[in-house]
């Protein structure tokens, strides 16, 4: 992305959490920023690439770029990281020792929690890692608070020499909210100065680092309870209090405005005495945190007389509509069936709109392919080709984390039971999750002598996030020339013989269906490395769209199995054929308005029904794929 | 807070829905409005279903809209317009683009597209107001202007002068040029006529 002028300070800007966080990284004078793309947490590394005076790198995983930004904190300079929820899974094992040697410059790592689910695979809850690792957690339940505690972040990293975790969740990142934004305060970082008994970490120096770090814990639970953020506001209806951390106090104040709160912005470690003030005001506390009940099973250890859990959901967001009949129902008040205004508040039944693939998608025709092969099972993995599960195609068959369809694909195919014998066990992976940690995967497969086809869908682009760059497509965040990795040649240094690596272009579909039928019949590991960029990035390049001629179309639906949304279908039949089986026939146009001449439909179409598009005028083509 | 006006606005990923509500954000916010914005979105980018939640007034706390508390639903396509009447307070108003965009799951034959979507709405006694966003917008010679052409309709359906959300669509256009800000101009002018026609039918 291009530098930008960042807005003036005092200005008062609508900013999305993400947004809100990066403007703070600038103004706290960080120098270097490190993420791995991944919803909710994107935009913040996005939107920091735009700001001048500061480093920013998309590294090739959350572990990396963890540590990226720890060696720029013992470089004494200011450092930040990003990551969504499962990000951390990866990074945690740098985050486990870095609590023992603290940092020199500040370092706020932004955990991006998806509560709600909305692009993930699970839902676990962050500040986890702010007890399993002993670092303090901050909390903001908006986009000024998103600002204003990354700020606070540094100086608290800066001032325990402790890494600082902002826990955020969707519906702080995504939500835009208004900001009132500062100056920009430069930071000078002092320097590496070697301190071996502080940064080796072998075990003699780390038994010295514990009970520091123990220590430590005292001094942030004693500064908890008396920080500015962790605050009560009473209220006249003190039959329930309520302690609220996230987006969650909002909510708690949408619902019960005249109700006494603990807002806890400064959550880990637990403010106890705080707690017990709020207690002491009021009939009962309701303990109000997403996702997993932490303060609360911490308060009732500690004797504090809490509920949470027992009355309000342990998934997804605590949302006044959730919020105000749990509490009703607790405080023995009728909880009408219907919404606030008496009237049903049931949805009327409608379709489910999954998301789909892109029109003319690269992925269209491996996931065609794989649909026609018969005897597969497929290991899949996380990105936009997850999408592959779904209709028409079912051509996926397990997704668990970033690279695992490599490790589990070999774990099918050594644990083949009696009834997988004759199975072909496939792999499919992106470019950017097979850099991200399917690499090593592959390596084990190769060194294990699995038989395992791999399919390497090298689109040139993180495409689920907005088609970030990463080391495959040969382009930095800044969008500038940088080293592109040769993805044959990485996989043949991984140990896959040369006659067993193939690239094909996606849209061939005859070739790629030789391709994979030949290569799972061959019981040792193959890759087939698909190279077509994803069509939302600038390297895709839109071809003469095509139509139908409906007097030629049979109504066979073998198009329509391709899955593009381009195809639609303008109405359907019956035919009873030589056998005596009824069949169902389906017509279709295809919207030329947007497709983009991939030519995948045209392929199956056995009475050459589907021709390129003659316009009788010109017509404008919409930017993007799904557009309307 | 019940003095604060919620405004639903539903489409599919691709269709400007989340650009749409940011924009109706800033007129708020320059009528000197606080203002939260919030969609579940995610992987809508790919087709899905987004819909996008703008709260403001004095202060707002959370972000979302409650079941049964917005005032209007501005729906870009019909279906979707359907899917999220339940968000709508008594009495309030949905405006919506008559286009249908049809998912593949329906194309499949898995699933059905509701017949009439908007008798459908009717059904329910919500008040709805039904125009052709998609084809005013390619009248006027580009169907990207279906945006501002949606904008143009819920413009006198806010509690603040259209001019207001007319210069804020305006200004995301300016430094594209004379023609593009005219054209917008015409389209959001389109956009709000249409719902002036459809609204005297119905009267």
């Amino acid at each position: 992305m291009a530098a930008v002028m960042p807005i003036p300070a005092a200005s008062r800007v609508l900013l999305s959490g993400n947004e809100a966080v990066a403007r703070a990284v600038w103004e706290a004078g960080v120098k270097v920023a490190a993420a791995y793309p991944g919803t909710p947490s994107t935009e913040m590394l996005e939107v920091i690439s735009t700001y001048p005076d500061l480093y920013a790198e998309w590294s090739v995983n959350e572990k990396v770029s963890l540590e990226v930004a720890i060696g720029a904190a013992y470089a004494g300079s200011r450092a930040f990281c990003c990551m969504k929820h499962v990000g951390m899974n990866v990074a945690s094992d740098a985050l486990m020792t870095l609590t023992l040697t603290g940092v020199i410059g500040g370092l706020v790592i932004a955990i991006a929690d998806d509560v709600g689910l909305s692009s993930s695979q699970n839902e676990q809850d962050s500040r986890y890692w702010g007890r399993f690792a002993h670092v303090p957690v901050l909390e903001p339940a908006d986009s000024q608070e998103a600002y204003a505690m990354t700020l606070y972040g540094y100086e608290l990293s800066e001032k325990y020499q402790v890494p600082v975790i902002l826990r955020m969740t969707t519906r702080i990142n995504h939500v835009k909210s208004l900001v009132e934004v500062g100056e920009r305060v430069p930071h000078t970082g002092a320097g590496f100065k070697k301190e071996p008994g502080r940064f080796v970490m072998v075990p003699g120096n780390a038994g010295k680092r514990i009970p520091l770090m123990f220590k430590r814990d005292i001094e942030l639970r004693a500064l908890a309870e008396t920080s500015e953020l962790n605050f009560i506001e009473k209220g006249s209806d003190t039959r329930v209090g309520f302690i609220a951390s996230g987006p969650a106090y909002m909510h708690v104040k949408e619902s019960f405005p005249n109700a006494p709160v603990l807002k806890l912005g400064f959550s880990c470690p637990v403010p106890f005495e705080k707690c017990r003030e709020l207690a002491a005001l009021v009939d009962q506390v309701v303990v109000v945190e997403e996702v997993e009940p932490l303060i609360e099973t911490e308060l009732k250890a500690q004797g504090v007389n809490v509920i949470g859990k027992e009355i309000l959901p342990l998934q997804g967001e605590l949302s006044p509509n959730v919020l105000k009949p749990a509490i009703a129902r607790l405080l023995g008040e009728s909880v009408p069936e219907n919404g606030p205004n008496g009237r049903s508040t049931a949805a009327m039944p409608v379709f489910p709109r999954p998301p789909t693939m892109c029109v003319a998608c690269p992925h269209l025709g491996v996931y065609y392919t794989l649909s026609q092969v018969r005897n597969l099972t497929i290991s899949g993995d996380i990105g936009c080709y997850t999408l592959g599960a779904g209709h028409p195609w079912n051509a996926l068959d397990t997704c668990v984390s970033m690279g695992a369809s490599m490790g589990m694909a070999l774990g099918l195919d050594k644990g083949r039971g009696e009834t997988d014998k004759d199975k072909r066990i496939v792999a499919v992976i992106g470019d950017s999750t097979f850099l991200h940690m399917g690499m090593q995967g592959l390596l084990d497969m190769v060194y294990n002598k699995g038989n395992v086809t791999v399919l390497l869908l090298d689109n040139r682009a993180v495409g689920m996030t907005g088609g970030q760059d990463n080391p495959g497509n040969g382009r930095d965040i800044y969008g500038d020339t940088a080293p592109r990795v040769d993805f044959a040649k990485l996989v043949a240094a991984l140990g896959v013989k040369e006659e067993r690596i193939h690239k094909v272009n996606p849209y061939e579909l005859p070739v790629l269906f030789k391709t994979i039928r030949d290569e799972v019949k061959v019981p040792e590991v193959s890759v087939i490395i698909t190279d077509q960029p994803c069509v939302l990035i600038k390297d895709y390049h839109k071809l003469k769209p095509f139509e139908v001629i409906d007097d030629k179309c049979t109504g066979c639906g073998n198009c329509i199995d391709v899955g593009c949304p381009a195809i639609h279908v303008t109405r359907r039949g019956k035919e009873v054929k030589a056998s005596g089986r009824e069949v169902d026939l389906a017509f279709v146009r295809i919207e030329s308005s947007v497709c983009t001449g991939c030519g995948l439909c045209v392929q199956p179409c056995a009475p050459n029904a589907i021709v390129h598009y003659a316009p009788v005028s010109p017509i404008k083509l919409v930017g993007k794929g799904c557009g309307a | 807070m019940s003095e604060n006006t919620n405004i639903l606005v539903v489409g599919i990923g691709g269709q400007g829905v989340m650009t749409a509500t940011e924009i109706l954000a800033e007129a708020a916010i320059a009528m000197g409005h606080d203002a939260k914005k919030t969609e579940v979105a995610g992987m809508a980018q790919r087709g899905g279903v987004v819909s996008s939640h703008l709260r403001f007034g004095q202060r707002v706390l959370s972000p979302q809209i409650t079941p049964g508390t917005a005032d209007v639903l501005l729906g870009f396509e019909s279906a979707e317009a359907m899917r999220w009447q339940h968000m709508l307070r008594p009495g309030g108003i949905t405006l919506m683009n008559t286009a249908r965009l049809v998912p593949p799951v329906v194309e499949l034959g898995l699933f059905d597209y509701p017949e009439d979507p908007l008798a459908e709405i009717r059904k329910t006694g919500n008040k709805v107001v039904a125009f052709d966003a998609t084809s005013i917008a390619l009248e006027l010679g580009d169907i990207r202007l279906g945006n501002t052409v949606m904008l143009g309709a819920i413009a006198d359906h806010l509690p603040f002068p259209a001019e207001t959300l007319l210069d804020c669509v305006l200004k995301r256009f300016q430094r594209k040029g004379e023609k593009l800000v005219e054209l917008n101009r015409r389209a959001f002018e389109a956009g709000r006529a249409a719902v002036g026609e459809a609204e005297a039918a119905l009267a």
